[in-house]
């Protein structure tokens, strides 16, 4: 118990409120579009851990760099050589190097949206003047950007260099365009599952292994059920069995309209019949992991 | 040695809420795969072979080990409620060795006993097929679990450390890089399954009693340093 003082109040009026310079803000009020851009600009350059520390730099960059190094290999081979191709075609560069994107989305994700839901600093996101759809567009779009320059660098490589060793020119353009709309593709695929899982655990550790395991598992599953496929003869449910992993999902729809070379066990790829389900389930999926987001973000408290 | 208190909490770390059912799903997509592949093309032993071998032991088992290994200790020190631990009067490598322990026992269930059941459904244990990949994977459970029980320890970035491990090096290297294989777990515990299986469907790069060498090492060695690490434990702030 305190004990009670008499309160001194002094006759006469001594109190006031001294004015010690508070101001409102009378600047530019940047809205709503503004907060928007910078969001997604920040979590693009954080996706390769531009403005943090030299740590987080380190993986991201590593990552860049061993998804380019066999790019400009090849392309030094094939100058070197003479070649009239190049060693691998554009559409099937990202199939080859699929370990290396799914570990950068994996390692990313998290990095992008479990933070935010850990420190609990979503609710302060939202008490800027942006709506759940912008964090989402926002945290979306930059994760794929950031995918869709890891995935298109090297096929940037592979094209200037097919140009440099004089390989035919409108054959060269053709190919990078469609490798690029393939890839273009894969970022938007992959970054929607990779969000999706994330932003369910606040565990970054746990976010990773989680965007791993469902982005290797479910692939070794449909290799080894198309390979059993094919031992068994009934290459007619290859294609089928395609549809359940993201990258062969990916690798149907390039074969069946890219022109791609599939690299589905026996070299069959989806008809354009199978195709259109093919770009049919991956753009549903696409859809799909914008609405969960959504939905996630729709109530933050945690 | 092992204190039961520690190794309460750390299956309530590793098992609680949702947790559990993310690390079940991996075995009963495994099974529900197995029952599939027995429906579309019959009993086989190569078939089994192939599925056990590729998908169970090369992928199913490094990713559970890497998360019952590293989330046996990596989210305490990353959130800093390890102080709490560490200053209570239990010796550290005590401290690891329990953990060790519960995610060892956490990979063997969620891996070892799902691929019995895979190789039971695929061919009913021919050629013993079922047993040896068993084998191979509780053996591979106690040494990935050591292994990522340390990176726990040592990374900040474990999970993804582990993962290149156990993805890029075993699975992308041992496939290019001969001597790669030398130097992984996955084949370390094939050589005991190749002891275990009857024909030669098991197979190893690696011969027994240097597979049996190096898993004992490597298990002691990793969890030795990971009590010394934890002995000299330093917590960085956040990033």
């Amino acid at each position: 118990m305190a004990v009670e003082h008499p309160v001194a109040s002094p006759p006469g009026d001594q109190t006031r409120i001294h004015n010690i310079g508070y101001r409102t803000y009378d600047g530019p009020r940047l809205g709503r579009s503004y907060a928007r851009r910078s969001l997604y600009s920040q979590s693009l350059r954080g996706a390769y851990g531009l403005g943090r520390s030299v740590k987080s730099k380190v993986l991201p960059m590593l990552l860049f760099v061993v998804m380019c190094v066999p790019a400009a290999i090849m392309v030094a081979v094939a100058v070197a050589t003479k070649a009239n191709d190049l060693p691998v075609e554009y559409t099937r560069y990202a199939i080859i190097m699929q370990a290396v994107i799914s570990l950068y989305v994996a390692s990313q994700a998290p990095q992008s949206v479990s933070r935010d839901l850990r420190f609990k600093t979503v609710p302060l996101y939202f008490s800027r003047p942006i709506e759940t759809a912008d964090y989402v567009r926002a945290k979306y779009a930059a994760l794929a950007s950031a995918m869709f320059i890891l995935t298109a660098a090297p096929l940037l490589v592979l094209y200037v260099g097919a140009l440099l060793a004089k390989l035919d020119f409108a054959d060269q353009t053709k190919g990078f365009a469609q490798g690029l709309v393939s890839v273009a593709l894969l970022s938007l695929l992959f970054a929607g599952l990779g969000l999706v899982i994330a932003a369910v655990t606040p565990r970054r550790g746990f976010g990773i292994a989680a965007v791993i395991a469902v982005l290797t598992i479910s692939y070794g599953a449909v290799s080894t059920l198309q390979a059993i496929a094919e031992v068994q003869n009934s290459s007619g449910s290859i294609a089928w069995i395609g549809l359940f992993s993201p990258i062969t999902l990916i690798d149907g729809v390039q074969s069946a309209f890219l022109g791609a070379t599939s690299a589905f066990p026996g070299g069959v790829g989806p008809t354009n019949g199978e195709g259109v389900v093919y770009v049919l389930v991956a753009l549903g999926l696409i859809a799909a992991c914008y609405g969960l987001l959504m939905r996630r973000y729709r109530k933050v408290g945690l | 040695m092992y204190d039961p208190t520690v190794a309460r909490l750390t299956y309530r770390a590793l098992l609680g809420r949702r947790r559990a059912l993310i690390l079940g799903a991996l075995p009963l997509l495994l099974i529900a795969i197995s029952v599939v592949v027995r429906g579309l093309a019959g009993a086989d032993d190569q078939t089994a072979a192939d599925l056990l071998g590729g998908l169970a032991l090369a992928t199913m088992v490094p990713i559970i080990g890497v998360i019952a290994g590293t989330g046996a200790i990596g989210p305490e020190i990353d959130d800093g409620s390890v102080v709490y631990l560490l200053s209570k009067p239990v010796k550290r490598p005590t401290i690891i060795f329990t953990k060790l322990i519960v995610a060892i026992a956490v990979t063997m269930v969620f891996s070892a006993v799902p691929t019995l059941i895979a190789g039971l459904i695929l061919n009913g244990n021919g050629q013993q097929i079922a047993v040896a990949y068993t084998v191979a994977a509780l053996v591979a459970s106690i040494a990935y679990a050591a292994l990522f029980l340390l990176l726990g320890t040592v990374s900040r970035h474990a999970v993804v450390f582990g993962l290149v491990y156990a993805l890029v090096w075993e699975a992308l290297f041992g496939s290019l890089v001969a001597g790669a294989r030398t130097l992984s777990v996955q084949q370390w515990s094939l050589a005991v399954a190749h002891r275990v299986g009857e024909g030669d469907l098991v197979t190893s790069d690696v011969g027994l009693p240097t597979a049996t060498v190096l898993l004992v090492a490597v298990t002691v060695l990793a969890t030795w340093y990971a009590g010394q690490k934890l002995r000299s434990l330093t917590l960085a702030g956040e990033e």
